[in-house]
């Protein structure tokens, strides 16, 4: 199959289809209609079921129940939207029923705007919903990416019975970019004896609830699941790192933040200053190897993100003391320029081409 | 002298005992819907959803398979698992504060739809499970635990009639009230159930049983005196009948 040009939001509908995601419950909300749109139209013609609920609180619940079932099911939405997916997606949890979850973040708080933003970093990455948990949470930075981790996402949904987050932002909706869409080479086999699709032929009832009356009854069912957690962050550890080697100063960005920090980081090292990128793929669990290895020789990091500053918590963490963390940050929907980032790199790391140049 | 039986437990429920109240009628509806679902021989292909409410658990005692929703969103979660698996039965179980209150969208929306599902709701005028607050259906002058001088129109609404304003949806096929107040309303009400699964087969639209029943507990009253009350005081503010019958007959 050869590349094919498409807008982001409908890159990674077709994707969740080549995913053989049949079932899709969602409402419409900017900046992510396209992908609703997509589905509404596509899945008919792949024997699926499109069906748009009254609210993003039903879609998620008609995703619970067809998951319940044990089918590949999807549901999208952006912030505002988002937020009203996190009782839903704490009762999948606690439940243990797969499900891919899309949030194509936007400016809040409240009903902000429809621009990009990642603003949702801590509602995704630290539990957002009530009770015990985390949830694999994916960021592509391009539309190819968009494409490996929709499929990814799928598998490592059933592989822990659990919901998965693929996180972008409008930018990475909007644009197009062209993608190759590769067969799947063969259909991984999940267990799926535990759907509750009527007792035919299998025994007794089977019953999927997140109900546990007595304390000590629910304290082993939450260790089963920190255990599964923990295996989560074992191997489901995403990332991607480019030019860290000889870095002096590392950025740290996802998304679409971390293309626009990449041209900036080029541009720093056509001046000299040796600045590196850690690239974060998967937000939970947040990769912890490229700081181990890079922190006790690094000048500091940069945490640069369309927010607050959000990631930079995990960065600190990461970084453990052993180096300064800085940040640069827009909110409110606006992108950070190539040129801001390069700024910020000539302010934190300036010092060190001034050193350089008068050989100190 | 042979012994002849004249009672059998349904295949319909699991042997685990409940946990309800004495006198109160969830387990009586739980039975009828057991029996149905045997009769009709549909247990193996049958899955039901379990709503937050006195009724949680029931989950452990329908013999079929099972699914626990959130609070309010039974009809959403049915929804989801019919339009995956059309030819099962798929059923909630739902109290008034689960359906009537936190959960009106999601049954009103699943009416509209038509979604070919049962709806069981159980209407006690009260909040049993935490502790006798005001349900939506509770009556004008109810005393419950956020009314403590009885309901007042001015400041807490009027009661919702469920049954009668789904009936006014295109897409509910069979809308039935009834009581649990005696044996012939109990044989009534089995009838009804029996129908709303009956509707659901031929596929004609969303099927509901709204079952006005007891929460002695949290009335304040005695098994007994709460199933005059059922009679005395629920029935004159929501009349028993059918609502909506698409299939025709009775
Ligand atoms: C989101 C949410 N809000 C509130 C509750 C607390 N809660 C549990 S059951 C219930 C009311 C149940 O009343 P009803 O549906 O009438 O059922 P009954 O207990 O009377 O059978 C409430 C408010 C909850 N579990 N979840
Ligand atoms: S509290 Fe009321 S509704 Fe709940 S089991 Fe007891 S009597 Fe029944």
């Amino acid at each position: 199959m050869g590349k094919v040009l498409m807008k982001g939001n409908e890159v990674l509908a077709e994707a969740a289809v080549h995913a053989d995601c049949r079932y899709y419950f969602g409402y419409p909300i900017t900046p992510q209609s396209e992908l609703v749109a997509y589905m509404a139209r596509r899945l008919p013609e792949v024997g699926g079921l499109f069906l748009q609920a009254e609210s993003e609180i039903a879609a998620i619940n008609m995703v619970y129940g067809a998951a319940s079932t044990g089918v590949r099911v999807m549901t999208s939405s952006s912030s505002p939207g988002f937020s009203l997916k996190q009782e839903g997606i704490s009762y999948l949890v606690g439940s243990e029923l797969p499900a891919v979850i899309v949030n194509i973040v936007r400016g809040g708080p409240g009903l902000g705007n429809i621009q990009p933003a990642q603003s949702d970093y801590f509602q995704v990455t630290k539990g957002g919903g009530h009770g015990d948990y985390h949830i694999p949470v994916l960021a592509p930075s391009t539309l190819q990416e968009i494409v490996d981790l929709t499929m990814d996402a799928f598998d490592i949904a059933d592989k822990y019975r659990s919901p998965v987050i693929i996180m972008g932002d409008g930018m990475l909706g909007q644009m197009m970019e062209p993608v190759e869409f590769k067969e799947k080479v063969e259909s991984k086999q999940f267990d799926k004896s535990w759907a509750t699709t009527g007792t035919r032929g299998d025994g007794g009832p089977k019953i999927i609830t997140s109900l546990e009356l007595d304390a000590d009854s629910l304290e082993k069912r939450n260790t089963l699941l920190q255990k599964k957690f923990a295996e989560m962050k074992e191997q489901e550890v995403r990332y991607e790192t480019y030019c860290t080697e000889d870095a002096d100063y590392i950025i740290v960005a996802y998304g679409t933040v971390a293309r626009i920090a990449m041209n900036a980081i080029n541009k720093a090292r056509e001046t000299g200053l040796k600045i590196g990128l850690i690239r974060p793929i998967s937000l939970w669990p947040f990769p912890e190897k490229p700081f181990e290895e890079t922190r006790k020789r690094v000048k500091g990091y940069i945490s640069v993100e369309m927010s607050a500053g959000q990631m930079i918590e995990d960065v600190r963490l990461a970084v453990n003391g052993h180096a300064p963390v800085d940040f640069y940050g827009r909110t409110g929907g606006v992108v950070p320029t190539q040129e801001e980032i390069y700024e910020k790199i000539i302010t934190v790391a300036g010092g060190l081409k001034y050193e350089h140049e008068n050989g100190i | 002298m042979s012994m002849k039986t004249v009672f059998e437990r349904t295949t319909g429920l699991t042997e685990k005992p409940t946990h309800y109240c004495p006198g109160c009628t969830h387990g009586l509806i739980h039975r009828l819907v057991g029996e149905v679902l045997e009769e009709m021989d549909i247990l193996e292909d049958t899955i039901g959803v379990a709503a937050v409410g006195c009724s949680v658990l029931s989950y452990e005692y329908f013999n079929c398979d099972m699914t626990q929703a959130a609070h309010g969103r039974a009809p959403a979660v049915a929804t989801g698992i019919k339009r995956v698996l059309p030819n099962r039965f798929i059923f909630t179980y739902q109290g008034d504060g689960d359906l009537a209150s936190i959960g009106i969208s999601e049954i009103i929306h699943a009416a509209a739809r038509g979604e070919k599902i049962t709806v069981i709701f159980v209407n006690n005028a009260i909040y049993g499970m935490t502790g006798g607050q005001m349900a939506p259906t509770s009556l004008i002058g109810q005393k419950t635990a956020t009314t403590p001088d009885g309901r007042n129109a001015s400041v807490q609404g009027l009661p919702i009639r469920v049954s009668e304003m789904l009936a006014t949806l295109d897409g509910s096929a069979y809308i039935e009230r009834v009581s649990t107040h005696d044996v012939p309303h109990i044989l009534k009400a089995k009838k009804a159930i029996r129908k709303a699964f009956e509707t659901q087969k031929q596929g004609l639209g969303l099927s509901l049983v709204e079952v006005l029943s007891t929460c002695p507990t949290n009335w304040g009253l005695d098994p007994h005196e709460s199933l005059d009350w059922v009679r005395d005081a629920m029935i004159p503010v929501y009349p028993l009948g059918v609502y909506k019958n698409e299939a025709g007959g009775n």
